[in-house]
């Protein structure tokens, strides 16, 4: 048994539900929107336990994105893990390319049921903005994307797959024109356009309900994995590994595991270019508990409260907050929250690439990398000698929309390859 | 340093006493003017605001530059940017807010509300108490979330401004309603901040339902930029609040003295609007209030 902050009691950390976690979440938020947070609150509510909501969305999963997601076993890649088993979660192989077509679908059918005709929302590397884009296109719904205007140099690619599913892309050219600026120009859009539009958040921070919400959109990505582990291995892994941008794919590959003790739970944040150089997205090494997008999380922030700007090779890491769920299972104890740097990150990627034939979206190179580290590190403490250590990562997204900026790291094309190694120099 | 006297009194020079004397001894509403601190200076903030005080406005309404200002327009996050790129800090607010109340006129800090709960609710609230500050507005902070700054606002004797939009419940009204202190703030529109050709239509009946739900005091805000507009909040409201109309005479790239000179002329224009308001046959909507507030002994 837990026991909240609030002291009531509930039996599982994964059924935790909001506004608060511990002394995270909330809903800082103008009064303006809150009427719109409570309906679709009463809405999500309603949905959960009627059954033509839950079979509509297990027919979409099924049929559209093609779940359950395969568990693959990547045994070259773990030749580098210190004898560890690696198992990725192949949340790329999901239509659309990543873990967030899981939210996207769940959201955009209660805008069905609440009757709305319009989505917005935020994104960073393009991948949830493309999967709203592809719910909007299928659900006949209008959808405006805000991207920050750095981000829609670095996804290109996916400004141009946003657009070809009938979406407007807005290029955010304020403050640090990155998915936080994308969030306020999103908000600002919701605040003055509430009545018709649905904002879909695409990740666990956010005011309250979202990051219970999504967080419950998407623990079928946990609940599946640890189904189709236990099925192959006979035992649960040892070690989950996720990337922590906003947190989804990690509190929903999490979740399914909180209540067992004897999982290790690790974060992969983003260490840019190292903590040391402040030029980094690890809130939990280089943040404080502050408020930002309505929520009360860990925080990149300076002395006076002004958010700082976070840096990332990886525009889906490249945010300034984190899930409030994040905020609370790091002071439980139970998760812990690391930072991969870039260079760790893009090694991972091309190891990866290498050994097993599959191009990860440079945000799941994080926890690609954050694997090799687990494994060397229970290798060190003697664990991986059985050759039963088993660690799951959940591979959350394809690399697709990544070639250009990994051909720029590689200097894989000749005409690039000069000014790569000039921008590195 | 003052401390608490959490008694419900309404002081002369206070918010609420400064709204109740010219209701009832001029019969029109307050004129409050935003500005930020720090923008294009820290001095020369205190310029403008002081220009505002010298033309016409009653109150002040002072905003701190934040980097994430999501209830806010292209116009005011130009001037908060600039405040931030001019060095701006979170403690420049206090020097300030002394600076313009010195000369006689209530000054509400408006904030989002990371800058406070980074510098400390509690010490925040002691030293804008001891500044001479009236107390918060917090555009991002509904009473439900606002344990502390209410414990706090009580103990420093401060006033709390939440706000209630067209959008809100009855319930939500009511709730406001009893944890402000001042007045209520009224978002006229759906919307951030900004210059509009129209205020809302919905802003009359917000005015008249946050006050059948509890409300003493009752300013709107969002859209106004003209004296007509001013005029036409001003027959409902107990204030009238401009800011983005403020904001725009200082940016670019002109002399100093002659921002300053465009801003005296939007301040007088929107001065005499709220000094028409209820003046003439268009006062004929004004609603009539059922109790006036008691004690301005002026």
């Amino acid at each position: 048994m837990t026991e909240t902050s609030a002291g009531s009691l509930v039996a599982r950390l994964a059924d935790v539900s909001g506004p608060y976690f511990g002394e995270f979440g909330g809903r800082f938020v103008p009064e303006a929107l809150i009427a719109a947070l409570e309906e679709v609150e009463t809405e999500y509510r309603k949905a959960l336990g009627d059954p033509a909501f839950t079979e509509e969305l297990a027919r979409l999963h099924r049929d559209y994105v093609g779940r359950p997601s395969p568990l693959t076993e990547v045994q070259r890649f773990a030749a580098h893990a210190g004898g560890a088993r690696v198992f990725l979660k192949r949340e790329d192989l999901n239509h659309t390319g990543s873990h967030k077509i899981n939210n996207v679908l769940g959201q955009a059918l209660l805008v069905k049921r609440m009757g709305k005709k319009r989505l917005i929302a935020e994104t960073g590397a393009g991948q949830h903005g493309v999967a709203t884009a592809t719910a909007a296109a299928l659900m006949d719904l209008e959808c405006v994307v805000y991207m920050g205007e750095e981000d829609t140099r670095r996804q290109a690619l996916n400004v141009a797959r946003m657009r070809l599913l009938g979406a407007e892309v807005v290029p955010v050219t304020i403050g640090s024109r990155t998915l936080k600026d994308a969030i306020n120009e999103a908000l600002r859009d919701w605040v003055a356009n509430v009545e018709t539009t649905h904002y879909l958040l695409g990740t666990v921070t956010g005011p309250h309900p979202f990051p219970e919400m999504v967080r419950e959109f998407h623990r079928i990505i946990g609940e599946e994995a640890r189904a189709q582990l236990l099925e192959r291995t006979g035992r649960l892994p040892d070690a989950v590994a996720a990337c922590v941008g906003g947190g989804s794919n990690a509190l929903g590959i999490f979740n399914a595991f909180l209540d067992d003790e004897g999982v290790a739970l690790h974060g992969f944040e983003a260490g840019g270019e190292g903590i040391e150089t402040g030029r980094h997205a690890a809130r939990f090494s280089g943040g404080v508990p502050g408020v930002l997008h309505g929520a009360r999380s860990y925080l990149l922030q300076d002395e006076d409260g002004q958010t700082l700007p976070s840096h990332s090779v990886s525009a889906g890491l490249d945010y300034p907050s984190v899930g409030p769920a994040h905020a609370w299972l790091h002071d439980l104890g139970r998760a812990t929250y690391r930072p991969v740097t870039d260079d760790e990150a893009m090694d991972a990627f091309r190891l990866l690439c290498r050994t097993e034939g599959i191009i990860p979206a440079i945000e799941s190179a994080h926890a690609l990398a954050g694997a090799l580290r687990i494994g060397r590190e229970a290798e060190a403490a003697g664990l991986t000698a059985s050759g039963e250590y088993t660690i799951l990562v959940n591979l959350s997204g394809r690399g697709d929309k990544d070639v250009a900026t990994a051909a720029r790291w590689f200097g894989l094309l000749e005409d690039q390859e000069l000014e790569t190694k000039e921008g590195r120099a | 340093m003052t401390t608490a006297t959490t008694a419900p009194t309404t002081p002369a020079g206070s918010t609420a006493g400064v709204l109740a004397r010219l209701r009832e001894q001029e019969g029109r509403p307050a004129l409050v003017g935003y500005l930020p601190v720090g923008f294009p200076t820290v001095e020369r903030s205190v310029d403008a605001l002081l220009t505002l005080v010298d033309h016409g406005v009653d109150m002040i309404e002072l905003g701190i530059p934040y980097t994430d200002p999501v209830m806010d327009g292209p116009v005011i996050q130009a001037a908060a940017q600039g405040a931030l790129d001019a060095g701006a800090r979170v403690r420049d607010v206090f020097g300030v807010v002394s600076a313009v109340a010195a000369r006689g006129v209530p000054v509400l800090v408006m904030t989002y509300w990371n800058p406070v709960l980074r510098y400390g609710v509690d010490a925040f609230a002691r030293d804008l108490a001891s500044a001479g500050g009236a107390g918060l507005i917090t555009p991002d902070l509904i009473p439900d979330e606002a344990a502390a700054w209410i414990a706090a606002s009580d103990a420093h004797g401060l006033d709390r401004v939440f706000l209630v939009a067209p959008s809100s419940t009855p319930e939500r009204l009511a709730l406001t309603a009893r944890a402000s202190r001042g007045f209520v703030y009224a978002a006229s529109t759906m919307g951030v901040t900004g210059e509009r050709t129209q205020v809302g239509g919905r802003a009359e009946q917000l005015v008249v339902d946050t006050r059948a739900a509890g409300a003493e005091n009752v300013c709107v805000g969002l859209g106004v930029s003209s004296g007509a507009q001013a005029a036409q909040v001003g027959r409902y409201a107990d204030g009238v609040i401009v800011g983005s109309a403020f904001v725009r005479p200082l940016l670019g790239d002109a002399p100093w003295a002659d921002r300053l000179a465009a801003l005296a002329a939007v301040t007088e224009d929107l001065a005499s609007g709220v000094r028409s308001a209820r003046t003439g046959d268009s006062g004929a909507t004004t609603p009539t209030r059922a109790s006036l507030t008691p004690g301005d002994s002026r």
